[in-house]
């Protein structure tokens, strides 16, 4: 279970950090050199996207990366065969990141069977709130999959406690408004927020949003479990090839 | 399945968690509006004095005497205020804006009907507007993107995925994750997460509220069939809701694009290439591959150029309460070349899948039936497509000079 792991990792480290990859992009060979450079580099927990064609909670680098990927042909069974590689070869927990309808169309039951077959842990659907989430519920638990749900800062204590009913594992709160890969100033602002996040659930809390740098993953320390690190290392694979990321990675946390 | 949102399997509300608290306030907002009578007045007045309402109900008596059937009757939306139905619900949404006490306005936009109408609408009311278009579409509909802009509306091309409608609609959710404290998304149809099919619906009903009324006094009697075109849903639903307790038949006509043969259409109920999926926040038909990724679709019309359909629609097609067909790009350009030479009217290519529909049907009905297509909106947009479509030399030697003084 996640929140074990997270908690006895946690025993070791000030901060966790959580990073992300889209599955087939820019081809799957990299993705799985990336998979190995980031827990080379000291990653604990990673999210694998797989790409779908609406992506409404992402921003412009993870959007364009999921189309170059749908442009080459990446497919969801070749995702799930990927995925199960990475798991089988890294000692560390890997997620699902997606959107419902790759799920949903795949036969939700069947699709988080094959997750777990293929050694997933749990799952991030950004766009499964809880009023939505039976079918997709059902199949996390029946499976023994942990489904991550989110908070924001426009989620109000009430519905803190909503989401946190049906959250396991951790909790991801995103850092402000917005979509990701946009910049985020990790101000005194975000304490009252955090409160109100730590009030709300006793699960871990994992930070995302533009967390891009170690002075970010710095202002995180004390604050919250898990630092989130996404479009910035697909910024950094871009710009200076697969071999910088692990660089990258490994900086953030000096 | 009576939940919120949904109408029987389709609908409801798959949105991320950041954009929840405002999709609350939007859904409270709109129950008040909708419980207050008032609001319903002021909405009508603004209609009947900003715009054209009520638009009138025209009696195509050539077209009727041409196919020798069932005697058609033309509603006539085109005489709306920047000419589309489109007006109808932007013009409530700023009235709504008004209520929730927000300066700000952004929309979606295929054709660019809905958002020239939102950016007159945010002219009129004083708020800042900002309108997402797909690049195709804003290359294929120019004078739109020029209207907007001269409104003061800033018009941003959206490069991402097929640059069309859908991709608009993505961007528009973007921005409002960020902005939602000042910024209203005025949605201009009738599909997407729940409140807007039911919101839209509503306001749009005011087509249906009117046609029935009008078809009663000019006809005497109920007509047997209704025809409108469906992209997202708002007109079909508009005229539908004034019939939907009538033993009336709905047809809604979707874009058969270069044939449903081809895979280059937007036909996601009348062809059997649709399947139900989630998407953009609500489930529905979407015409989607294997795996569930959204899959390009073609219209000459870009306003019904669009995967998904209203999920009320998709209920209302499931039921059998209404049917779907599709016209394919060339049969609607014959019919709206038929509707201009017999009756003078100029229906925009998204409309004329009614026309044509309609036609094909009316001559096997008898001479005491009574039929009503809804002509959503105007073609007089369309000149660039039409042209091009009906291949008109005179035209292209037209646009040839122009573009040749523009390089002079």
């Amino acid at each position: 279970m996640l929140e074990s792991y997270i908690r006895s990792r946690r025993q070791e480290k000030d901060i966790l950090l959580m990073t992300h990859i889209v599955l087939g992009y820019p081809d799957f060979e990299t993705s799985l050199a990336l998979v190995e450079t980031m827990v080379q580099a000291g990653v604990d927990l990673m999210e694998l996207q797989i790409p779908f064609s609406e992506p409404i909670a992402d921003g412009p680098v993870i959007a364009r990366a999921c189309q170059k990927a749908l442009e080459r042909g990446v497919t969801v069974r070749r995702c799930l065969e990927a995925a199960h590689e990475a798991a089988a070869n890294n000692d560390i927990p890997f997620l699902f990141m997606s959107y419902f309808n790759i799920l949903f169309k795949y036969g939700t039951d069947a699709f988080v069977q094959r997750a777990r077959e293929a050694g997933i842990k749990g799952a991030i659907v950004p766009d499964v709130p809880p009023e939505e989430g039976d079918e997709y519920l059902t199949a996390m638990t029946a499976h023994g999959l942990d489904p991550i749900f989110i908070f924001a800062p426009t989620s109000t204590d009430d519905r803190m406690k909503i989401v946190a009913r049906h959250a396991r594992g951790f909790v991801y709160c995103v850092a402000r408004k917005g979509v990701t890969g946009e910049k985020t100033e990790f101000s005194r602002d975000l304490d009252g927020y955090l409160a109100r996040c730590r009030r709300a659930t006793e699960l871990p809390l994992a930070l995302g949003f533009g967390v891009s740098s170690p002075e970010d993953v710095d202002a995180l320390r004390g604050r919250v479990d898990i630092a989130v690190v996404g479009s910035q290392a697909i910024r950094v694979l871009e710009d200076k090839g697969a071999a910088a990321v692990g660089e990258f990675i490994a900086g953030l946390r000096k | 399945m009576n939940r919120p949102g949904y109408h029987g399997r389709f609908g409801g509300a798959f949105l991320p968690e950041i954009l929840v608290a405002t999709f609350d306030q939007l859904g409270q907002a709109f129950a008040q509006a909708k419980a207050d009578p008032s609001f319903w007045q002021e909405y009508t007045e603004l209609m009947s004095t900003y715009s054209c309402r009520p638009t009138p109900l025209t009696p195509a008596d050539n077209l009727s005497r041409h196919f020798g059937g069932a005697r058609i009757f033309v509603k006539r939306e085109d005489l709306n205020h920047t000419g589309a139905h489109k007006a109808n619900n932007v013009m409530a949404q700023g009235l709504l804006v008004r209520r929730m006490g927000k300066t700000r306005v952004i929309a979606e936009t295929g054709a660019g009907q809905h958002g020239v109408a939102t950016a007159t609408m945010a002219a009129r009311f004083g708020f800042s507007c900002t309108v997402y278009m797909g690049e195709e579409d804003v290359e294929r509909q120019r004078p739109n993107v020029f209207w907007m802009q001269q409104l003061g509306a800033e018009v941003v091309p959206v490069r991402d995925g097929s640059r069309t409608l859908k991709d608009a609609i993505n961007e528009a959710l973007r921005d409002w994750a960020r902005n939602m404290d000042d910024t209203h998304y005025v949605l201009g149809t009738a599909s997407g997460p729940h409140p807007y099919p039911e919101m839209v619906a509503y306001f749009q009903s005011i087509i249906g509220l009117e046609a029935r009324k009008q078809i009663l006094a000019q006809a005497g009697k109920l007509p047997k069939r209704v025809y409108a075109c469906v992209g997202g849903g708002s007109n079909a639903m508009g005229i539908f809701s004034g019939f939907m307790d009538d033993d009336v038949e709905l047809v809604g006509v979707e874009a058969g694009g270069k044939g449903l043969g081809t895979g280059m259409h937007a036909a996601r109920l009348a062809s059997d290439q649709g399947s139900v999926g989630v998407a953009q926040g609500y489930k529905t038909y979407f015409l989607q591959d294997d795996d569930g990724q959204m899959r390009d679709t073609h219209s000459v019309a870009a306003g019904l150029d669009y995967v998904g359909v209203s999920p009320i629609l998709a209920h209302l097609h499931e039921t059998g309460r209404a049917r779907f067909e599709s016209a394919t790009d060339a049969e609607v350009v014959e019919a709206l070349r038929l509707t201009m030479r017999m009756e003078g009217l100029i229906p925009a290519l998204e409309s004329a899948h009614a026309f044509a529909q309609a036609f094909k049907e009316a001559p096997k009905l008898g001479s005491d039936d009574v039929i009503v297509i809804n002509q959503s909106g105007r073609g007089d947009k369309d000149i660039f497509t039409v042209a091009d479509a009906i291949g008109d030399p005179d035209w292209e030697r037209f646009i040839i000079k122009k573009a040749e003084a523009y390089h002079a």
